[in-house]
């Protein structure tokens, strides 16, 4: 493992399974050999609100935070979300959005036009669809994992680690489809990768 | 070695257990509520959840006196409740190592103030560590337990939001100390007993003891100088190390892991290897002020923020005109661009959940238009839109006697248009001895509790009214109609009503507004969250 930090961003929605998927990623770096830290806020300020995760590993990591505009990926399970959070990538970030939209309490409607949006200041940006493995994975409670897959291709961890990471996170009864999911997710990444490299 | 990922929590009852603890207590409070939880999980130590934090140091301090090794838990604000006995048991001592986390919230991530808790450790003289991640957790809990024999004295571990809730990784210790057991309590009065005559003779003993660790503590090896350029010599602690070491990779660190008392002479050596001093620490100026009243010249406060959290981007900004451009780190960022956008996305404000038992309750309070006095949980957000229905929120227990201020204030001029409405955990760890009050004093409060069966805020951890106890076994359950007798309440003014049934609790609550007599009103339901947990189980 050469000295370089992998910083992660996660961000959504309470109830999306970014605290189980973070988790997953951390344990996998640590697993891998890496350093590692995450960094989550829990307690009032979460009852319904944006949830967000640091995850950093790599060589010494000292800070569980990642300073603005050094996340090598940011990875947003809620539309809206990625624009709370942009000042953590910058414009060589892998800014990887699904379009799931939750509306929050105080608006009347959804904002319209956060597409536009991201396409105009995220140069890297990686739009999926919420359904876009519910043929392949047993149910959408496992996205948050697929998700994960999706992003492995990226990261410099083993599929061993990462199997054993989610092995040791998730409830035994849906190790099955957990690890389906994020193998699904990393054969997604593989169809579209052109697209990432161009 | 096992190396885990372990919160900073985690890390704590982790260390505790190794130290050969046999006792926890605690009260819940975010961030502090799963070292408990975590210490539950460990075999042959006796946890509780205390009724309040008062109650947990005090069963702590019987049990150290037996000579039980005690970790005793709790958020910053719950170190108010606890402070009582917190400095007089620095005049007693201990026999068994004492223990005292307290974690505090800087930016005010789920509480209501944003306190300091440094300057307990100043106040009640009693010594304070505080680690930078999850394996300094464990290494530091193992040692305050170390300390607090050593010098008779309790010690303070001193956490923080960033601290408790991040995962780090700790190398777990193959052989931890389980030999300690508790010899029993031993006559001591002249320590135990703190009358004048003897406190006085303990104070001196308080004084010289604060001296020799002060002394010790130059050569203490969680003290630790990091000499690199000599033009800057940073002082942090805690949190705010990891952030410098990040931001200013190459500045000479001297790395505080006991934030009180300060180790003069060896400040004093680092001074000499720097050609500046800079202090970066979060909330006050702790550090500052004792290390400028030691003769030295520093910079801190004046170029970092009092209010919230520090970061590795405020660090950044705040200390560019005082640090030399090359001290920073390039960052992976150097050739790139932050993004931005002149988009905001409207906020996401905590909300009550859809379904909580709690919601029938504020929709009628708000549509009654009355003065609620409130308190600390979950339905402290009974403030927001749409119920919008409370007007004060203090501290726990606050509820029940501001609303007899109110009363009290106005005198024939009230107009009974005021109720206190607390939670079932809130109400048994001080709203009690509240509802006393009102009786004796003989005033007319409507006293609402919202009881949803847990301590929702923090995690559903069960208290006197839940019927069970932090390891599942069961329990009493306080009874709110015997209890509202005993305390003189008329049985006709206490109401117990389902929080569903909606017109119920409208009805008890406008027939005790229109009676104008001490009432109770007791309005169940279960916890949204808890109930979904019960059915998976």
């Amino acid at each position: 493992m050469n000295q370089k930090i992998y910083n992660i961003l996660m961000v959504g929605v309470g109830g999306q399974g970014i605290i189980t998927a973070s988790d997953i990623l951390t344990l996998a770096a640590l697993i891998h050999g890496c350093d590692a830290k995450k960094s989550e806020i829990h307690g009032m300020s979460q009852r319904g609100g944006s949830v967000f995760s640091h995850v950093r590993f790599g060589g010494k990591v000292y800070s569980p935070v990642i300073a603005q505009g050094e996340a090598d990926i940011l990875l947003s399970l809620e539309e809206m979300e990625t624009l709370r959070w942009l000042s953590y990538a910058n414009n060589k970030s892998l800014v990887v959005v699904c379009r799931t939209r939750i509306k929050p309490p105080m608006v009347d409607n959804y904002p319209q036009g956060l597409e536009q949006e991201l396409k105009k200041v995220c140069p890297n940006l990686l739009l999926v669809e919420p359904g876009m493995l519910s043929e392949q994975i047993a149910s959408d409670k496992f996205f948050n994992v697929a998700l994960l897959g999706f992003i492995a291709p990226l990261l410099p961890l083993s599929v061993k680690a990462w199997e054993e990471a989610v092995r040791a996170t998730v409830p035994a009864g849906f190790l099955a489809q957990n690890l389906n999911a994020f193998k699904q997710g990393s054969i997604f990444y593989h169809s579209i990768k052109k697209e990432v490299n161009s | 070695m096992e190396k885990l990922l372990l919160s900073g929590n985690e890390a704590i009852a982790l260390g505790a257990y190794e130290a050969g603890v046999t006792v926890g207590t605690g009260y819940p409070g975010t961030p502090s509520s799963e070292i408990l939880e975590a210490l539950t999980s460990y075999p042959d130590v006796y946890t509780e959840w205390s009724v309040n934090e008062k109650v947990a140091f005090e069963v702590a301090l019987g049990a150290v006196l037996c000579g039980a090794r005690t970790l005793v838990t709790m958020k910053h604000v719950g170190l108010n409740v606890a402070a009582d006995p917190l400095f007089t048991s620095s005049y007693t001592g201990i026999k068994g190592g004492l223990v005292v986390v307290t974690a505090d919230d800087p930016q005010i991530h789920s509480s209501q103030n944003e306190q300091d808790n440094r300057n307990y450790a100043v106040a009640a003289k009693i010594p304070m560590l505080e680690p930078a991640d999850s394996q300094e957790a464990k290494d530091f809990t193992r040692l305050a337990f170390a300390l607090s024999e050593q010098y008779d004295t309790p010690v303070l571990l001193r956490s923080t939001t960033r601290i408790s809730h991040s995962m780090t990784v700790v190398a777990k210790d193959e052989t931890p100390d389980r030999s300690h057991k508790a010899e029993g309590f031993e006559r001591d009065r002249q320590k135990y007993v703190m009358i004048p005559a003897h406190a006085l003779v303990r104070h001196s003993i308080v004084e010289q003891r604060m001296q020799k660790i002060a002394q010790d503590c130059n050569t203490l090896g969680i003290n630790r100088m990091e000499p690199a350029d000599p033009r800057i010599g940073i002082i942090t602690s805690g949190i705010s190390y990891t952030y410098v070491k990040e931001v200013l990779p190459k500045a000479s660190v001297l790395k505080l892991g006991m934030v009180y008392p300060l180790p003069e002479q060896l400040i004093r050596k680092f001074a000499e290897h720097v050609a500046k001093l800079i202090i970066v620490e979060e909330l006050d100026p702790f550090f500052e002020l004792r290390i400028k009243a030691m003769g030295f010249t520093v910079q801190g406060k004046q170029y970092l923020p009092l209010v919230g959290e520090l970061s590795p981007d405020i660090i950044r900004c705040g200390l560019k005109e005082i640090v030399p451009h090359d001290l920073f780190a390039q960052g992976g960022s150097a050739s790139a661009q932050k993004l931005s956008t002149s988009y905001t996305p409207p906020p996401r404000p905590p909300s009550l959940c859809p379904g909580c038992p709690h919601r029938t309750t504020f929709s009628i309070l708000n549509k009654l238009d009355v003065i609620v006095t409130g308190d600390i949980g979950c339905y402290t957000l009974g403030v927001l839109p749409p119920f919008s229905a409370m007007d004060t929120c203090v501290e726990m227990g606050g509820s029940i006697g501001m609303v007899q201020g109110i009363e009290a204030a106005l005198g024939s001029r009230y107009t009974h248009n005021a109720v206190a409405v607390i939670g079932d955990s809130t109400f048994a760890h001080s709203g009690v001895t509240g509802l006393i009050n009102a009786a004796y004093n003989k005033r007319h409060s409507l006293i609402i509790v919202l009881d949803n069966e847990t301590t929702a805020m923090t995690g559903m951890q069960p208290n006197p009214l839940s019927g069970e106890r932090i390891n599942k076994e069961a329990t009493v359950k306080l009874n709110y109609l015997k209890l509202a007798e005993a305390v003189g309440i008329k049985a006709e003014n206490v109401h117990i009503v389902a929080a569903h049934a909606r017109a119920e609790v409208e009805n008890a609550i406008t027939s005790s507004l229109k009676k104008q007599e001490l009432s109770l009103i007791v309005v169940q339901g279960p916890c949204i969250i808890l109930k979904r947990k019960r059915k998976k189980a």
